[in-house]
């Protein structure tokens, strides 16, 4: 492949347990043996540069967990994860740090993800001083001040603390903290879930507009799709830690394939009220520690064939969207 | 629908401070009337949650009601004496909070908790209410209710316990519910579950419902009517579907612009500058006036009442004769 067309992030059978077994003495008293949960399940997907991948899912599908993986928060069980062509579990050293400061990662909840104690100009220029991006004092100041101005805010914000800023200003300086390090790509983990709609969409104009500026690449975390629909360019969709869809934003909404999504897109308010029909769903989420066995939505799919309750659908690729599901050429 | 259930009329909460007043609710008027789901939207710091509070008589110290009144039907509850109250709550009017994991309490059964609301409203004996209690649950849509009856809450996953909460609110056979965002804590498909529910439910047992939310689909699949609240004032009254496709005040204009939709792409969406003022400095005249995009002189000087209109109520001198300016 040449180097224009390789994938800025490339992520192949990413998979992540997490031990959640009782302690040593208890499993020997109770003669249980370990239990683990699959938080993240073989999960491969690109995401080329420019462009706004996102992840939808409900509570408990893996959506944070990937995040954290790909930032190297936390540590995959297997699979591979490669930026640019470098992997950032086997990099060290300058390489290691390099990469780190081309990914930067936005956070839900803007009132814990910033230092009460810090002043905004600090907590804007911590970055700027952990990569060595300046060279003096007064020019960490000017880039701090411009990057405020770029998020919506004034340069005289800097003095303030963060208790002074509601959470729409605050959201504003996370992602004026992320783009201090002069990243190419942002991790946003449910970035406006905690802002009201009206501050939900100047935080998402605001991000349209810094990415068609400085050609950012974002993976966009949320849990809403109307909110996914207006910022994705492509869209995967996770349930129990496994990716079910993956396909071009537009295509999703229009022609969804895997039951889940259409399962999911049924149930969206529709605040348009645009009369549109939808069908009653069936239970909930299942616990990622016992999974069902085979596909894992068929104790709630109405498509669900003997096949899918013992073997995992393999991946197919349906007019250009991605889909682990067995029944798929029956559903269109 | 005529018989008017609860009515609001002029409502002013208070807090006050060492040395300042703040003004929560300012001059809040609707009605509801009976068998229907009014919706309540605003963002945070609007004034939904406390209206509800209000009205049930659970504003937290030092908040109190200044002026105002409150009916129940001809009685009017606002000034009620605590134990007249009590009896009241639960019974007439019930409560559905936001987060069900705080609103049951862990260490006892559901049967527990069902039990003791059904005998402190109703005249069952032990028995009969434990009959009772497992006929609500099986209403609300809990699987092998007489089973899981004597389960704890945290066996329980979030939206079922949400149908739990919905039961316990149902148990006194109240004829107004308030549900404070009940759906916000819980995952897009079982949001959907608990909304068919309450709208079974309200259906069938001709409760009236108070649904406050800052959801705007919540409001559009569940509602009859929706009042938009700012800065503790009501800005806009109307039928669901009038709001949502014709909003008249500038504030519920710019709110439905600012929602992502799913029907069509917009390359960006409408933003109202600023945010909502603190309560402590909400402007003189028309309290959106600093955001709004139609402002004229009348608006900073005098304060707009609900004016009636031909599509409902709306406070906002645009649609005075006088107008803006």
């Amino acid at each position: 492949m040449n180097q224009a067309k390789r994938p800025l992030l490339e992520v192949k059978d990413l998979t992540c347990h997490f031990d959640v077994s009782k302690p040593l003495l208890n499993r020997i008293l109770e003669r249980e043996p370990k239990s683990f949960l699959t938080a993240v399940d073989e999960v491969s997907f690109e995401v080329n540069k420019g462009e706004t991948f996102a992840l939808v899912g409900e509570s408990g599908s893996g959506k944070s967990t990937i995040a954290k993986l790909i930032v190297d928060l936390v540590h995959p069980s297997s699979g591979k994860i490669e930026f640019d062509g470098q992997s950032l579990a086997t990099s060290r050293g300058q390489a290691f740090k390099n990469l780190r400061r081309r990914m930067q990662m936005i956070f839900q909840d803007p009132f814990a993800s910033l230092n009460p104690r810090w002043p905004v100009g600090e907590l804007v220029a911590e970055p700027i001083y952990a990569f060595g991006l300046a060279k003096s004092r007064a020019e960490v100041n000017r880039t701090v001040e411009e990057l405020l101005e770029k998020v919506g805010l004034s340069g005289r914000d800097a003095a303030k603390f963060p208790h002074e800023f509601s959470g729409g200003q605050r959201q504003r300086i996370a992602i004026a903290r992320a783009l201090s390090a002069q990243p190419d790509f942002l991790v946003c983990d449910e970035p406006t879930s905690a802002l009201d709609v009206s501050v939900q969409a100047q935080i998402l104009n605001l991000m349209k507009d810094l990415q068609d500026e400085f050609g950012l690449t974002y993976l966009f975390i949320s849990h809403d799709m109307s909110v996914v629909k207006h910022m994705a360019d492509r869209i995967g969709v996770l349930y129990l830690g496994a990716l079910v869809e993956n396909a071009a934003a537009e295509e999703l909404f229009k022609n969804p394939k895997h039951p889940y999504t259409r399962m999911l897109l049924d149930a969206i308010p529709d605040h348009e009220m645009t009369g549109r029909k939808r069908q009653a769903i069936k239970g909930e989420i299942p616990s990622p520690i016992d999974p069902p066995s085979g596909c894992t939505f068929h104790p709630r799919c109405a498509l669900a064939t003997g096949e899918c309750k013992v073997k995992r659908p393999e991946v197919v690729v349906r007019e250009g969207t991605r889909v682990a599901c067995w029944e798929v050429d029956r559903l269109a | 629908m005529s018989d008017v259930l609860l009515s609001v009329r002029d409502l002013v909460v208070e807090f006050p401070k060492r040395k300042t007043l703040l003004t929560a609710l300012d001059g809040v008027s609707f009605d509801i009337h009976r068998g229907e789901i009014l919706g309540v939207v605003g963002e945070s710091g609007a004034g939904k949650s406390l209206t509800g509070a209000a009205i049930i008589g659970l504003l937290e110290q030092p908040g109190r009601i200044a002026s105002g009144e409150i009916w129940l039907e001809d009685q009017r509850i606002d000034q009620l004496p605590y134990e007249k109250m009590r009896q009241l709550r639960g019974k007439r009017i019930a409560m559905i909070f936001q987060d069900p994991l705080t609103s049951l309490n862990p260490i006892f059964t559901i049967a527990e908790q069902l039990v003791e609301t059904i005998r402190t409203h109703l005249p069952l004996n032990a028995k009969q209410a434990r009959e009772r209690a497992i006929q609500l649950l099986d209403e609300v849509g809990i699987p092998a209710a007489a089973k899981r009856v004597d389960d704890y809450p945290h066996q329980f996953s979030g939206g079922m316990r949400q149908r739990v909460v919905i039961a316990l609110a149902l148990a006194g056979e109240p004829e107004l519910i308030i549900a404070d965002e009940p759906t916000t804590a819980l995952d897009v498909s079982v949001q959907a579950q608990i909304i068919d529910v309450l709208k079974r439910m309200c259906a069938d047992h001709g409760a009236a419902v108070m649904l406050v939310t800052h959801d705007m689909g919540v409001i559009a699949e569940a509602c009859d009517r929706v009042a938009v609240m700012y800065a503790g004032r009501v800005a806009e009254i109307g039928q669901v579907r009038q709001i949502v496709k014709q909003p008249q005040h500038p504030y519920t204009q710019g709110l439905m612009g600012s929602i992502p939709s799913l029907a069509h792409q917009r390359h960006r969406l409408i933003q109202i500058p600023g945010s909502m003022p603190r309560l402590d400095a909400i402007p003189t005249g028309c309290a959106f006036n600093p955001r709004c995009t139609s402002v004229g002189e009348r608006c900073y000087k005098e304060r707009p009442d609900l004016l009636v209109t031909n599509q409902g109520e709306v406070a906002c001198w645009l649609f005075d004769q006088g107008g803006v300016a």
